[in-house]
């Protein structure tokens, strides 16, 4: 965001960041409930996918509208592009790697 | 020598060089804290059935810092779009605000350390556990702030018990075989949680010395070369919205689940 | 041009950038205006912000950084032929520096330990890595592209200033009580976590300086080509060096990151006891070592080799870049197929990323995942050899002109091809059960990056030296250089072949002496006396590996001073726009903004009375 962008009004800025407080305040307590809540079940895998999906939409709302990457250019959305898949290599290669392992084995 | 687009966006790419540079900077962050989150998920997967805790850490401190970093995020944009419609006293408030909102942050998170750090569980000869705050200790006896319970896993899964009785223990010296506090050596859980949330904190601490200079001493820029002083408060908020990014992330991994 | 030789290297100063800026007929007025700006000994040698500057900084402390490995290298190989025997002529002087663990001369298995994992760590991270991808490309990717310089300067400092820091740690090591890190430059936990010194921390402290360095270097490379690239030089008419050196960086940028992250867990381990790496029930030396456990050690296999595969890379792409440069001038035309070796690298570098657990075939990994690292190990061949092959068929009928950097370029081919092709049966799970560990996995990668990647560098030191000093080196020291070099580093690595097949594993202090044939007798599969004497022969190669380099350094040297003058500021007849500015370059390298109009290797294009045709000069028809 340099020259050539549309000018900036400062009250639509905060009016932006106030809809982006108030919708963090729902997220967090959102993750909140769905951490104490009842009715999830007992195990803990259901309940982390909802807590962790409700996250992926706060760190949505700061990524896209804080750091203003919903109107990035296209180089920097390439280089997260990679970024983003490496990290995926590197986490789900890893546990695939370390599940991975031949039966009566000792795993670790 | 001048070198181009420090202030001006390349056509071709359409951005200015620090603009590229804080982005590849947050991409190899990325990778760094992946790395961690990686190793976080293998521990987890990894440990014995029910040596996993739960409930460990204080909800409350966790969600007063999220909020805490959501508002000094919105606080550093704001920052930035006050320096954009050049109206250098809202910059200086919005980012004095930032500044504080860290410190409150990094606060609240000394205290959580500490509150480990005094954290005690003590293996008794009996076969029993004890386990609490530390009061007092001397040559002869310790003092906790606790409960003691019969088998270790009781204490690993505390959002399992319902009603917990916390009371004044206390405990013989001679009567222990070992006392640790909740220190990173204490179990895997601890250890990942003081590197991820330390690593983070450096990062926070970093990001407010440089919005610190930027809001001080660095602010002289602003007289001189607005534009450029604007991409500067640009490029240090992205790195302060990761810094964010990384925490609300952190908040659910480690208190909520 | 010639009295600009007295600049390198090139002042600081605004009021010398106004007067580069103007070009150099001002150059006689220079002295009586630079009196009172003249930049100080230490912001122009150490705290220099400019690129070229940087780069010779770089380059100087990491082939000193060479020397020393390569040191190291000849005391093992001693210690391999003679185990228990003091080093003769340096042993004395072991023994004062490092005490105990040099006692008499004598390596201990300790010091053994030592020198093998610092030999690897500082080849790697404190030589190759700093000579090729920040020597070079420091100096050479700014005026390739036609910029002033790096985009951020002072980061560029910064990054040199830290490399040094983390060389300084690593060295600092060797002093302190205990030593430095045992544990190969793997740093495999938990042994890593149980060997009593503190090595391990500063192995590990200079380690995240030299991360840090190579991340700051990785974000200023690919900002410099992306964002300084000079008008009309498009992506397409990059020369393959910095191509190379843009994959390279990426690689850098997030690779290196994941072991960042496994050093700061592993430094916890042993700084602050923790247990990220470190089994329950890990016992050492007997009784259960007072850890909590609970850790995983594949984990940080995992990790170091996220980075460790892609590492092999760096040290690769940058190499080939000079080749395909040195190859395509010393042809004197095109070199083939310039878009298949830029797709090639990177294909090499996206599949870069995926292939790292071949390191990891004999952690008893199941058999699904076996596959697909197997898979992807052959997939990365193929850009490999699609690069290699491009610069042979560049030699097809060519009037190939013969100089010290041609040689050392036309070495790297085989020797790389030597070095890739003995990795393909490491790279299968059931061949790699067999040579995992030993010394045939130890000759095929040091055939990849010593006469393979290390040839290269010297192709390039040769190559650009002119430009750095507007004096050429000696071409027949050079030559000596080289066939000496060459002889020797086949003498040294292709014996370690026929050990690691006759099953001689890596990493012993006695060089196998307690599994040969003489020792335990009558046991099928010991190691045959022949297979043993071939130690001797590798020790007195290293030996004359090691004085063949002799040459090398005084000819460096001397040339600074003594080396024939350079007659042009292009003295190879070059095309791309690094050979376009004066020589040495000024502080902003450039009389005024190049316009690129053309790909990279106009070279012999019909109808043009030169055999070479800049990027920049206009008229004449264009290749691409």
């Amino acid at each position: 965001m340099s020259e050539s962008e549309q000018p900036v009004d400062l009250k639509s800025y905060i009016r932006l960041c106030a809809v982006i407080f108030l919708v963090v305040l729902c997220t967090t307590s959102a993750m909140i409930a769905a951490s104490f809540s009842d009715h999830l079940g007992s195990g803990w895998t259901g309940r982390v996918t909802v807590i962790l999906g409700i996250a992926v939409i706060n760190a949505f709302l700061v990524a896209g509208y804080l750091m203003h990457l919903l109107s990035e250019k296209k180089l920097v959305y390439t280089v997260l592009c990679f970024t983003v898949f490496f990290f995926i290599g590197l986490m789900g290669l890893t546990l695939w790697a370390m599940g991975n392992f031949p039966v009566g084995t000792i795993n670790h | 020598m001048e070198i181009p687009y420090t202030v001006k966006n390349r056509p071709d790419t359409g951005i200015y060089n620090a603009k590229l540079g804080v982005w590849l900077f947050l991409a190899s962050e990325v990778m760094l804290f992946g790395g961690l989150f990686s190793a976080y998920v293998l521990l987890r997967v990894g440990a014995p059935e029910g040596h996993w805790p739960h409930g460990w850490l204080d909800v409350r401190f966790g969600t007063v810092n999220t909020i805490l970093l959501a508002l000094s995020a919105i606080t550093t944009l704001l920052a930035w779009a006050a320096c954009k419609v050049r109206e250098f006293g809202k910059f200086k408030f919005f980012h004095g605000c930032t500044i504080l909102l860290a410190l409150m942050f990094l606060g609240i998170k000394s205290y959580e350390y500490h509150d480990k750090w005094i954290h005690y569980e003590i293996q008794l000869k009996d076969g029993t556990f004890a386990d609490g705050h530390l009061e007092e200790q001397d040559d002869k006896q310790v003092v906790l702030h606790g409960r003691i319970v019969k088998d270790e896993k009781d204490l690993y899964d505390l959002r399992a018990q319902k009603d917990i009785q916390l009371g004044e223990v206390k405990i013989d010296r001679a009567s222990i075989v070992k006392m640790q506090n909740y220190g990173p050596w204490h179990n895997t859980f601890t250890a990942i949680y003081f590197t991820l949330t330390g690593l983070h904190a450096l990062h926070i601490l970093g990001g407010t010395l440089v919005i610190f200079y930027l809001w001080g001493p660095g602010s002289k820029m602003y007289k001189t070369d607005p534009e450029r002083f604007t991409n500067r408060i640009e490029v240090s908020g992205l790195f302060w919205h990761f810094v964010d990014l990384v925490w609300i992330f952190l908040f659910p991994v480690l208190y909520l689940t | 041009m010639q009295s600009n030789v007295q600049q390198f290297p090139p002042n600081r100063t605004e009021e010398a950038d106004a007067h580069a800026d103007h070009g150099h007929d001002h150059g006689h007025d220079d002295h009586g205006h630079h009196e009172h700006h003249e930049p100080g000994f230490w912001s122009k040698y150490i705290f220099s912000t400019d690129h070229k500057v940087i780069g010779i900084q770089y380059g100087l402390v990491s082939l000193s950084f060479m020397l020393f490995g390569l040191f190291l290298m000849v005391m093992m190989r001693w210690q391999i032929a003679h185990p228990g025997v003091p080093v003769p002529v340096i042993g004395p002087l072991l023994a004062a520096v490092l005490g105990q663990p040099a006692a008499h001369g004598i390596i201990s298995p300790e010091l053994y330990n030592s020198f093998g994992a610092m030999h690897g760590t500082i080849m790697v991270f404190l030589g190759v890595v700093p000579l090729a991808f920040a020597a070079f490309g420091n100096y050479v990717v700014p005026l390739m592209i036609g910029a002033p310089d790096m985009t951020f300067p002072r980061i560029n400092m910064a990054s040199f200033h830290a490399f040094y820091l983390g060389g300084l740690v690593m060295l600092v090591s060797f002093f302190i009580p205990g030593g430095a890190a045992q544990a190969g430059w793997t740093s495999y936990s938990p042994l890593a976590s149980t060997i009593p010194t503190d090595g391990q921390a500063f192995w590990l402290v200079g380690m995240v300086l030299l991360i840090t360095s190579s991340l700051l270097g990785a974000v200023n490379f690919i900002a410099t080509i992306i964002q300084l690239r000079t008008p009309g030089m498009t992506w397409m008419r990059l020369p393959f060096f910095v191509w190379a050196q843009f994959v390279t960086a990426f690689l850098l940028l997030l690779a290196f990151p994941p072991l960042e992250a496994a050093g700061l867990l592993q430094l916890m381990d042993n700084v602050a006891h923790t247990s990220f790496f470190l089994p329950t029930g890990l016992a050492v030396s007997g009784p259960v070592g007072q850890v909590s456990g609970g850790g995983s050690p594949l984990l940080w296999q995992h990790l170091f080799w996220f980075l460790g595969h892609p590492e092999v890379y760096v040290l690769i792409l940058p190499a080939m870049g000079i080749v395909a440069e040195i190859i395509a001038n010393n042809t004197r035309k095109p070199i083939w197929g310039y878009k298949s070796l830029v797709y090639a690298a990177l294909v090499v570098g996206f599949l870069a990323f995926i292939v790292w657990a071949h390191h990891m075939y004999l952690t008893g990994m199941g058999q699904g995942i076996a596959t697909f690292f197997q898979a992807t190990t052959m997939i990365i061949s193929i850009p490999s050899v699609v690069i290699l092959t491009c610069m042979f068929l560049s030699l097809w009928g060519g009037s190939i002109r013969i100089n010290t950097p041609m040689l050392f370029a036309l070495g790297f081919l085989p020797m790389f091809g030597i070095g890739g092709l003995t990795g393909l049966p490491l790279g299968l799970a059931a061949a790699d059960l067999y040579l995992h560990d030993t010394y045939y996995v130890i000759a095929h990668f040091h055939y990849v990056v010593a006469p393979g990647t290390i040839f290269a560098l010297f192709a390039g030191v040769y190559f650009w030296f002119p430009k750095m000093t507007g004096r050429r080196m000696s071409e027949f020291w050079g030559r000596v250089h080289f066939w000496c070099s060459f002889v020797f580093m086949n003498l040294v690595f292709m014996p370690m072949f026929a050990q690691g097949i006759k099953g001689m594993l890596r990493r012993m202090s006695d060089g196998g002496v307690n599994y040969s044939a003489a020792k335990v007798p009558g046991v099928i599969d010991t190691l045959p006396g022949t297979v043993m004497e071939l130690n001797t022969w590798i020790l007195w190669a290293a030996v004359g590996l090691g004085i063949a380099q002799i040459p090398f350094i005084i000819n460096l040297f001397w040339s600074i001073s003594h080396g024939e003058k350079v007659k042009s500021d292009n003295p190879w007849h070059a095309t791309t726009l690094d050979w376009q500015t004066p020589t040495p370059p000024p502080h902003g390298n450039f009389a005024h903004e190049p316009q690129v109009v053309r790909g990279p290797y106009d070279y012999s294009l019909p109808g043009e009375v030169n055999d070479y045709t800049p990027q920049s000069e206009t008229g004449g028809k264009s290749a691409h």
